[in-house]
């Protein structure tokens, strides 16, 4: 009955059939000849989904192969659940960012909540307790109805699953820009802690082995997720919307209560969360990764619908599932463990020798492919590559600064440009506290966890400025991670690595393809001028929307060590009196800067430059300056230049203005975005110590008054009341979705 | 003194209670399942927030069944000390320990934030350690928190003396007469949408929660000297 409703294998290659599922026809030729006879349904489904970019990184493996991935802490890089940092005592810290960027654009609560649940059990199915959660989020801005409904439904979905499942979201970063108007992008990172002894991998090792599958029952939604994740976004991509999973953070609290106690548990051999591709890909990985085979009685498979076929069911990407391979004959054990949190934990196959991955229904082989051809051996593309018209357009220009009349608009123009303005509106829905060990909460440079029972604390942030990125990907790469560690080291954190998101447009456009080459020398010379490898990691290519591409968006992840909790440090002003400093040279950069949108309403020219080794010296200086405990505040100068980072500093204080003296052309000095720069506030009895450690230059001084006093050259530009620039940097967001 | 954090599906500040009761107050703390059928040998229970059994069909009211609710209730009955927050409180409405019910926030959004708390009664087990009148910090983490009870209600509310917290400034949720925890008539359950044990150390902003744990103590040692 079933099988009449599947084309045969003759009219799937007759008809190409597998073109509908993303493989192409050369593809289809090597399938033929791996499996030496024409693939059924079952088959092609599967490898159509493992060979998919989303699971397969055929694309952008050559890219990846660039990053540093090693280091003397990394105990996991790439290619597990979640990567492994080592950080002293025994411990190590989890962590990995992703992209659920097509999901969300069709149904932006479900999809971005299963992103938080993909990635929150990418890091438990490691073994390890989730911490804290951040996110990177990309929109339009915010000017039509769509943009409005997809941001605010992507922060309730993050909020609906991290709030209910109870870890933390303590960070993350938005920006809008009219090209994420039809493809907004929502990356979610997780981080988690371990002990080295209950580190847990993926892998189906030991012949006669008991293939185990726990948690929620298997449904028809998510089916092709992975490979809908791999194409363009048209206006035919609505019709999707049952490739988009639905979540149950309910379900993945229980599961993640109960998977920490059975690692625990000897056991279990190894353990994988069902993420994209579901049952196919946790089973081909699994058995790829320990060189064995997997065979499977799809039977036994706990379902959620009557009538699933095969095909349904390896295709399903329905959530808060997980596939663990536990000793034969201790299989009890297992069911009696999860059964105290009400979930099913069920035999439904066994570990060979022959390499293969075999599926059973209803008493017949269905399908059976070599788990190393689904999973290790699938195709590599080089790509072409070509440097883009635009780049060399913009490389040509003269550097051109924008004209400002009234310096104390302009500043409050920019606090209300939503990439700059406050983010209250979105992490006031998020549980940022549960768990109690949020030190630094949403807010400032970087969020700050505490380690409870030790004196350490981790660090964590996400960063990405597309902007620059697209106007030069290489410069740009550089100064996304650099970014990204100038938050750590101004929270007093010591960069340990990195994951990150490669969101970029459809690879097979040698311009965009160039961007993902460029972007990733950029970021891979940072990471090894920062010591901060790349332990994790996801790609997400196609974000187009009817043949345009959004900027290249590398979001990168990073977490830092604080050695002890009294070095944590905040971006505000914290006393009268302090000395305020300036770290790093200002010069007149303005391409992709927000007062070059906010002038000319778009983005042209050079990115801003940076030297990784002097950006490398000066965080040193920070960090040391931080541990002598010569350092009040510190701020990195990031959107807006010096004027918006003061600005920043004195809102955020608890009713404390600065006065400052800048040097240079005014536009430049207040708005500027040279990189390499930081704003610092020191007690006047650190000012010999803290002068000495740093190069740092002395440019007035925190007050009582809480007003914001700039002069440039001598001559007064800005004078406002903290009051009036906090009403406009609170206030436009929510005026913006009224 | 010993304290019993009880853990439902999907409770997840019992962490948060566990540590407040032992590591800032240093009095003893176990964690109990929700399918346990005694709770003696505790002297008081804490019912901790979260999201017990999903939230599914009403905030509370799938935990109220649980096995462990009707020992909460006879210990209640025994006159010990219960103290349910957020979801604790949601959990203690529907099990008909305390009067009222709980709507959806006004703003129809989840939120997070500290917020200032007068105390209105200091004359309770679990202020006792406060100042009446006193302001106090204490986060908020809900998207149903909008307390709400009838007329009658309110009026024995208010005779009794049975309003503990008060929301000062801006009320988050909408609560009815800005309501933030309320006791019974007893004065030894109390149940309150702002989370104490999120704000007993001020490395994380604040310990403005404490002094209601040590109420608790001190009431307990006061009343066992005075036993001995």
């Amino acid at each position: 009955m079933r099988l009449k409703l599947e084309p045969s294998p003759e009219q799937i290659k007759t008809e190409k059939i597998y073109q509908q599922m993303g493989v192409s026809d050369e593809e289809f030729a090597r399938i033929e000849e791996i499996l030496g006879r024409l693939p059924n349904y079952t088959e092609i489904g599967v490898f159509s989904v493992m060979w998919s970019e989303h699971c397969s990184y055929k694309n952008s493996k050559p890219v990846l192969k660039k990053f540093p991935v090693t280091g003397d802490r990394v105990l996991q890089g790439p290619g597990e659940g979640a990567g492994i940092v080592d950080i002293g005592d025994e411990q190590a810290v989890v962590f990995k960012i992703e992209s659920h960027n097509h999901p969300s654009a069709i149904e932006p609560y479900q999809g971005a909540a299963t992103g938080v649940g993909g990635i929150i059990r990418d890091v438990f199915s490691m073994g390890a307790r989730p911490i804290a959660l951040l996110n990177s989020l990309r929109f339009g801005e915010l000017q039509s109805a769509r943009g409005k409904y997809l941001f605010e439904e992507v922060v309730a979905g993050i909020a609906g699953y991290g709030n209910c499942i109870g870890i933390p979201t303590v960070g993350g970063e938005v920006q809008f820009d009219p090209c994420y108007e039809g493809n907004p992008l929502v990356n979610a990172m997780c981080v988690g802690i371990i002990d080295h002894k209950d580190i847990k991998k993926g892998q189906a090792h030991g012949v006669g082995n008991t293939v185990m599958y726990a948690g929620a029952k298997t449904g028809r939604d998510g089916i092709h997720g992975a490979t809908f994740a791999s194409e363009e976004l048209t206006e035919q991509s609505e019709e999707k919307r049952p490739a988009v999973q639905v979540g149950d953070p309910f379900m993945e609290k229980l599961l993640l209560e109960a998977c920490l106690e059975v690692v625990q548990n000897d056991a279990l051999v190894g353990i994988q969360d069902m993420g994209a591709a579901g049952l196919t890909s946790s089973a081909a990985e699994m058995a790829s990764k320990a060189g064995s085979g997997i065979e499977m009685n799809l039977d036994l498979v706990p379902q959620r619908e009557t009538g699933m076929t095969p095909y349904e069911m390896m295709l399903s990407e329905s959530q808060e599932r997980m596939l663990m391979v536990v000793q034969k004959g201790r299989e009890q054990e297992i069911v009696d463990l999860f059964e105290k949190y009400g979930l099913e934990a069920v035999a439904v196959g066994h570990v060979t020798d022959d390499k293969m991955l075999r599926l059973i229904h209803q008493g017949e082989v269905v399908a059976e492919m070599p788990a190393d051809a689904l999973a290790e051996d699938a195709p590599v593309y080089y790509k072409e590559s070509r440097e883009p018209e635009y780049f060399r357009e913009y490389q040509e220009m003269k550097p051109e600064t924008p004209a400002v009349d009234n310096f104390e608009e302009t500043l409050l123009q920019l606090l209300e440009q939503p990439t700059v303005a406050s983010k209250e509106w979105i992490y006031d829905q998020y549980d940022y506290m549960v768990r109690t060990n949020t030190v630094v909460a949403p807010g400032s440079d970087a969020a700050v966890v505490r380690i409870r029972g030790t004196e350490k604390a981790l660090a964590m942030t996400t960063d990405c400025n597309s902007r620059y990125i697209y106007l030069d990907p290489e410069t740009g790469g550089k100064i996304a991670v650099a970014e990204a560690a100038r938050n750590i080291v101004c929270s007093g954190g010591e960069p340990l690595a990195i994951t990150d998101c490669l969101n970029f447009g459809n690879p097979e456009k040698p311009e965009i393809f160039w961007q993902l080459e460029k972007a990733a020398d950029g970021m891979s010379a940072a990471c090894r001028a920062f010591n901060s490898p790349v332990i994790s990691g996801n790609v997400s290519l196609y974000n187009e929307t009817n043949g345009t591409a959004i900027y290249p968006t590398p979001v990168i992840g990073m977490v830092g060590l604080v050695q002890h909790i009294d070095h944590t440090t905040t971006q505000q002003f914290k006393e009268s009196g302090d000395l305020i400093y300036l770290l790093g040279e200002t010069k007149e950069e303005f391409g992709g800067s927000e007062l070059q949108k906010l002038v000319y309403g778009k983005i042209f020219g050079k990115a801003p430059a940076i030297d990784l080794e002097v950006e490398s010296k000066r965080q040193n200086q920070i960090l040391d300056a931080i541990r002598a405990g010569l350092v009040s505040s510190a701020h990195d100068i990031a959107e807006g230049g010096t004027g918006i980072a003061l600005a920043e500093s004195v809102i955020g204080s608890d009713g404390l203005g600065a006065d400052v003296e800048l040097e240079g052309e005014a536009a430049a000095a207040l708005f500027s975005e040279s990189q390499s720069r930081f704003i610092l506030s020191v007690k006047p009895e650190h000012q010999a110590a803290f002068e000495a450690a740093t190069d740092a230059v002395l440019i007035g001084k925190v007050t009582d008054a809480p007003v914001l006093r700039i002069s440039v050259e001598g001559k007064k530009v800005v004078e406002l009341a903290a009051d009036r620039m906090k009403n406009a940097w609170k206030g436009a967001i929510p005026c913006l979705l009224n | 003194m010993k304290f019993a954090v009880i853990v439902f599906p999907g409770s997840n500040c019992d962490v948060d209670m566990y540590h407040a009761a032992k590591d800032e107050l240093g009095e003893d703390a176990e964690y109990v399942w929700h399918d346990e059928t005694s709770l003696d040998g505790y002297d008081a229970i804490l019912l901790p927030g979260g999201f017990s059994f999903g939230d599914y069909l009403r905030t509370g009211a799938i935990a109220r069944f649980s096995p462990v609710m009707s020992e909460v209730i006879k210990a209640a009955k025994a006159g010990k000390p219960v103290l349910g927050v957020c979801n604790g409180f949601q959990v203690l409405l529907e099990a008909g320990l305390l009067p009222g019910a709980m709507r959806r926030n006004e703003s129809l959004k989840f939120i997070c934030r500290p917020v200032g708390l007068k105390v209105e009664n200091n004359n309770t087990m679990f202020s006792s350690a406060y100042e009446q009148g006193e302001v106090i910090q204490i986060p908020v983490a809900h998207g149903e928190g909008n307390y709400y009870c009838d007329e009658e209600t309110m009026a024995s509310l208010k005779q009794n003396n049975q309003i503990v917290f008060t929301y000062h400034g801006t009320n988050p949720n909408g609560s009815i007469e800005d309501i933030a925890g309320i006791v019974n008539e007893q004065g030894n359950v109390l149940g309150m949408m702002p989370h104490p044990e999120r704000a007993v150390d001020t490395l994380l902003g604040g310990a403005d929660g404490l002094k209601l744990f040590k109420s608790i103590v001190k009431q307990w040692r006061e009343s066992h000297a005075v036993k001995a």
